[in-house]
């Protein structure tokens, strides 16, 4: 099989790799572009540690093709933090010590901020059933809830700010 | 012991604060680096051909076509492992379950491997690998695999001069069972099933392997204890330990599953029969079907106890799944069972059989959860029976200091009868219930264990320390080790930088494991922190020219004492670090100790369920863990073990297990089928910690991490059996079985 | 001194649940087992643990074993 090469933007940069077309794209991203902060946990679509998202979309980037990522836009893990400063969701991870192993980390980081921008002040049950398709085996959820929570609660008071001082 | 370990009942600066970790940020901007994260140049990709059968004789493997696929650098199989156990059984059996020799023993059982210039030609390769298999009959559950006509798994191990596949069969207790049943006025007799279950980590297997001509060699994996896969890894491929380098990558999840090797020895000697790096990553599919889950489990239990609540004859039988090779599951189960309790008539018996099934390995408190729900669903029906709450008839019976332990050996201070009282004076216990809801309790325990450790302190010349630590972490111990550094030295914690060390930097580190992480290298850590503080006493002797038996080090500072010294300012670790050069050069601290007198500990927790009776789900309201942490070091990561235990607990007791064909195959080896709980099937986990300090460690410290998986099954099912009024006796508990239980009732 | 055996270990001394050792280390105490009753080396393999006074020993064999506390031998541990 000869590989294809590939042309596409992840976090904002224009990339191009080659590969096999029956790569998927989170063999790509890690193999080809060494963007290791997504993982394979399973490789089916179950634990969702492969977490990107592909036009501002959150997927598993286990069940889509390296190939398909052509002309497409993605975010991974590694294009949340802004320069030397942390997302507020990653901050709060850290804070809330919503993390132990981490492996599942960059996954649930992606996941909740697909969530927050589009939901930016979810009930706690509305938090649970977006994140129900990232598997945590450490912390049994709780501290990446509140995790959650707090961070939103900082984003919502920033973008409060930010509003008043377009006033 | 060489050092001082008792309990000093000090005050903290920093010990018990929530400071931040300091593996934090690299782990949330996907820095962090695990056993799949390692490239090396050249690097080929090593895949495993597996046993499509659960039990088979292997005629012949022919591999001659494989080999010569373009692409392909080497194949092996058991020929390129030749025996190098020198008669160590256990050695071996880890031998021949990384690779099949002359028979594949359970579904997944590796029989060859090979290593390829890329994944697809690996893949082309294996298929190109002609396995001739003669099928044997198979044996898959624990009872029927009892039964004297069964199909033997290991036929070196016998019964009575005859092939058998019960491998062991241990007692533990004291006083006489059929005597106190005699003393009873009720006597409850009941069995209970566990189906097998896996610890479920999040990250497969996987590691970089480079093995050089010249008999030198360097692993990068994924492992709770790089030393010991060292020391198997050396010894299967007749290597010098010294000669491998074995460094830990941070890890995704172990809880006991990653303290033994699977692909690494093969890694390795794909390794150096193509003399190029070999990574080697495990699939979800594999990770379940050859890696080491748990037992499934039978047990009988008979509890006799008077009309007042007190137990008078208390037994279990517990035949627990080792899988295709024996282990100590059954000890170790034996030894938990009863340890909650003060009894005068004990005996638990543990029975190891064997099956056509993986190897099992530790999962978190290995073999105490399986006997503890027997046993504690069972007091739950004694209670029921005499009319007593359940958790007065555990008080009636709690063990405390000085009681005789079922287990042997009589308790020092111990927190289970204080863990008891929380749980009764709780909140939640006040709440009302509704239709369909129950509430269940349980206790559990785990013994925690110590050993080997070396921990090494330096001191740059800028008076900031650096810390490396043999134990790998897996939930928190450098930012622990680094705290209790900064408490010791009395400097602040912003600047103890602690590391995990490889093999090389380091004298042998046990397995982290046990819950021993925080326990041994902690006081590993504070000795060292203790020798590098009489190295900065004598430096600072040495810039005052006075004798070192006039310096005292307080608060992170040097002082001269006596009168004749009161105009010396004091000296802090930063400016006697800044002198070093001249002083005698850097300064360090060390200390290698085999770290005995581990603390037991012990916990209780309640559990609200709400059970829909007409698709059987089960969902859980409240949750609350009460445990004795001895001393929390830093309580959010001991809050994390206590949630994060309990939830392996709470998927294990309603959903997860593993389920087996008539034909002997695995049937669900992924998380869609195999279902662990997601982040909607929890609420949030209340957590108390109390803290009963471990006479035989400085700060008090117990191990945590393991015994919250204890009581879960239990709890759930007393709640279960609550919420719809029958008792449940076979974990998991899971829709099906909860509507059965429903409809036999009902006919 | 009384050392009290548990498990496997009363097997190997003839069913006994405690049997009489004079030792002043755990060492010691082994060595003397593993000599009186020769069944015991394969626990030996296994390991054996030693409790003195409450206090769990697994592998720290100098310690001193001092008069008249609890001496109780079970076998070795592990966690996961």
């Amino acid at each position: 099989m000869s590989s294809v090469l590939v042309s596409t933007t992840v976090n904002g940069d224009p990339v191009q790799f080659a590969c096999p077309p029956d790569e998927t794209l989170l063999n790509s991203l890690r193999d080809r572009l060494g963007l290791t902060g997504a993982k394979e946990g399973c490789g089916t679509g179950d634990c969702g540690s492969c977490s990107i998202t592909l036009d501002g979309r959150l997927v598993c980037s286990c069940l889509v093709l390296g190939v398909e990522a052509e002309g497409r836009e993605i975010t991974t893990v590694e294009g949340l933090a802004e320069g030397s400063t942390l997302h507020p969701l990653q901050q709060q991870f850290i804070d809330q010590a919503a993390l132990q192993c981490g492996i599942c980390t960059p996954g649930f980081l992606v996941a909740a901020k697909a969530l927050l921008d589009r939901n930016p002040d979810p009930t706690e049950t509305e938090i649970r059933y977006a994140l129900a398709g990232n598997l945590c085996r450490c912390t049994g959820y709780d501290k990446i809830v509140r995790a959650v929570q707090a961070a939103a609660k900082d984003m919502r008071k920033a973008a409060k700010k930010n509003a008043k001082k377009k006033k | 012991m060489k050092h001082d370990q008792s309990y000093t009942d000090q005050d903290f600066k920093v010990i018990g604060s929530r400071v931040p970790r300091p593996d934090g940020v690299d782990k949330v901007t996907g820095r962090a680096r695990y056993g799949a994260d390692a490239y090396a140049p050249g690097q080929l990709t090593g895949l495993v051909l597996r046993s499509p059968h659960a039990h088979a004789r292997i005629k012949k493997i022919d591999i001659s076509k494989a080999e010569k696929l373009p692409g392909v650098k080497a194949v092996i199989t058991a020929a390129d492992l030749p025996d190098l156990t020198e008669g160590r059984r256990d050695l071996f059996d880890t031998l021949e379950n990384c690779m099949a020799r002359d028979r594949a023993l359970y579904d997944g059982h590796a029989v060859a491997a090979v290593a390829a210039i890329d994944r697809n030609t690996a893949k082309q390769a294996l298929k190109l690998i002609k396995v001739s298999y003669e099928k044997q009959p198979h044996v898959t559950d624990v009872d029927e695999a009892m039964k004297p006509d069964a199909p033997i798994v290991q036929p070196h191990i016998q019964q009575d001069g005859k092939p058998s596949n019960i491998a062991q069969r241990m007692e533990f207790g004291h006083g006489d069972v059929d005597e106190g049943l005699k003393e009873a006025d009720v006597v409850i007799e009941k069995s209970y099933k566990t189906e097998q279950t896996h610890q479920g980590y999040i990250e497969p297997h996987a590691c970089l392997a480079s093995v050089s001509p010249d008999g030198t060699g360097d692993l990068w994996v994924t492992t709770q204890g790089h030393f010991q896969y060292r020391n198997v890894c050396a010894s299967l491929l007749g290597m010098d330990v010294a000669k491998l380098k074995v460094t830990s990558s941070e890890i995704g999840g172990g809880f006991g599953g990653k303290t033994h090797v699977w692909i690494e020895p093969l890694a390795l000697a794909l390794s150096r029969k193509a003399n190029r790096p070999v990574k080697m990553v495990m699939s979800r599919e594999e990770v379940f079907k050859a890696s080491g889950p748990t037992c499934s489990t039978s047990m009988d239990v008979r509890i006799g106890a008077r009309k007042d609540g007190t137990i008078t004859s208390a037994f279990i039988e517990c035949r627990y799944m080792d899988g295709a090779f024996p282990g100590i599951w059954g000890m170790l189960g034996g030894m938990t069972a009863w340890a909650c309790y003060d009894l005068k008539n004990v005996k638990s018996v543990g029975v190891d059989v064997l099956c056509n099934r993986p190897k099992v390995a530790a999962y978190r408190a290995p073999s105490a959860p399986m006997m503890a729900f027997g046993v504690e669903s069972t007091l739950d029906l004694v209670a029921a029976e005499i009319g007593m709450d359940p958790i007065d008839l555990r008080l009636k019976n709690v063990a405390r200091e000085g009681t005789r332990s079922s287990y042997g050996p009589t308790y020092g201070p111990i927190g289970i009868e204080a863990t008891l009282q929380a749980v009764k004076n709780h909140p939640q216990m006040k709440k009302k219930l509704g239709k369909n809801q129950g509430r269940g309790m349980a206790c559990g325990f785990w013994f925690n264990i110590g050993g080997q450790t070396c921990v090494d302190l330096n001191i740059g010349v800028d008076g900031t320390v650096s810390l490396t630590q043999g134990t790998v972490d897996v939930g928190g111990a450098r930012a622990s080790m680094a705290m209790i550094a900064a408490e010791e030295l009395g400097i602040p914690y912003e600047d103890v930088k602690s590391n995990v060390g490889d093999t090389a930097s380091l004298g042998h580190n046990d397995t982290t494991e046990g819950s021993r992480g925080t326990f041994s290298s902690g006081l590993a850590t504070i000795f060292a922190a203790r020798d590098a503080i009489q190295v900065l006493k004598e430096r600072a002797a040495k810039m005052w020219d006075i004798p070192v038996e006039q310096v005292t080090w307080e608060n992170g500072e040097a002082r001269a004492v006596g009168a004749e010294h009161n105009n010396l300012p004091p000296l802090s670790l930063k400016e006697i670090a800044a002198k070093s050069p001249t002083t005698g050069g850097p300064i360090a601290g060390h200390n290698e100790v085999t770290a005995d007198g581990a603390g037991v500990s012990f916990a209780s927790h309640i559990c609200d369920v709400e059970v829909d009776p007409e698709t059987g789900r089960t969902e859980i309201l409240r949750y609350t863990v009460v445990q004795d942490a001895g001393k929390a070091i830093h309580p959010d990561y001991v809050e994390g073990q206590m949630q994060g235990a309990a939830a392996q607990g709470i998927g294990w007791a309603l959903n997860e297990e593993y389920i087996y064909g008539k034909d002997g195959l695995l049937q669900n080896p992924g998380f869609l089928d195999y279902r662990i709980p997601v982040c909607s099937d929890l609420p949030f986990i209340d957590t108390k910690i109390l803290e009963i300090p471990n006479p035989n460690h400085p700060y008090g410290i117990r191990g945590v991490g393991e015994t919250s998986i204890v009581p879960p099954l239990a709890a759930i099912g007393n709640a279960v059996s609550q919420a719809v009024g029958v008792r449940l006796d076979h974990v998991p508990m899971s829709p099906p079985r909860i509507l059965k239980a429903l409809d036999e009732q009902a006919a | 001194m009384q050392v009290s055996l548990t498990g496997p270990l009363r097997a190997a001394a003839g069913g006994a649940a405690d049997v009489d050792i004079n030792a002043r280390t755990i060492r010691e105490l082994l060595g003397k087992l593993i000599e009186q009753y020769p069944g015991m080396n394969n626990h030996m393999e296994q390991g054996i643990a030693v409790s003195v006074d409450g206090t769990m020993y697994r592998d720290d064999w100098d310690v001193e074993i001092p008069d008249g506390v609890e001496v109780v031998l079970l076998p070795r541990i592990q966690g996961g």
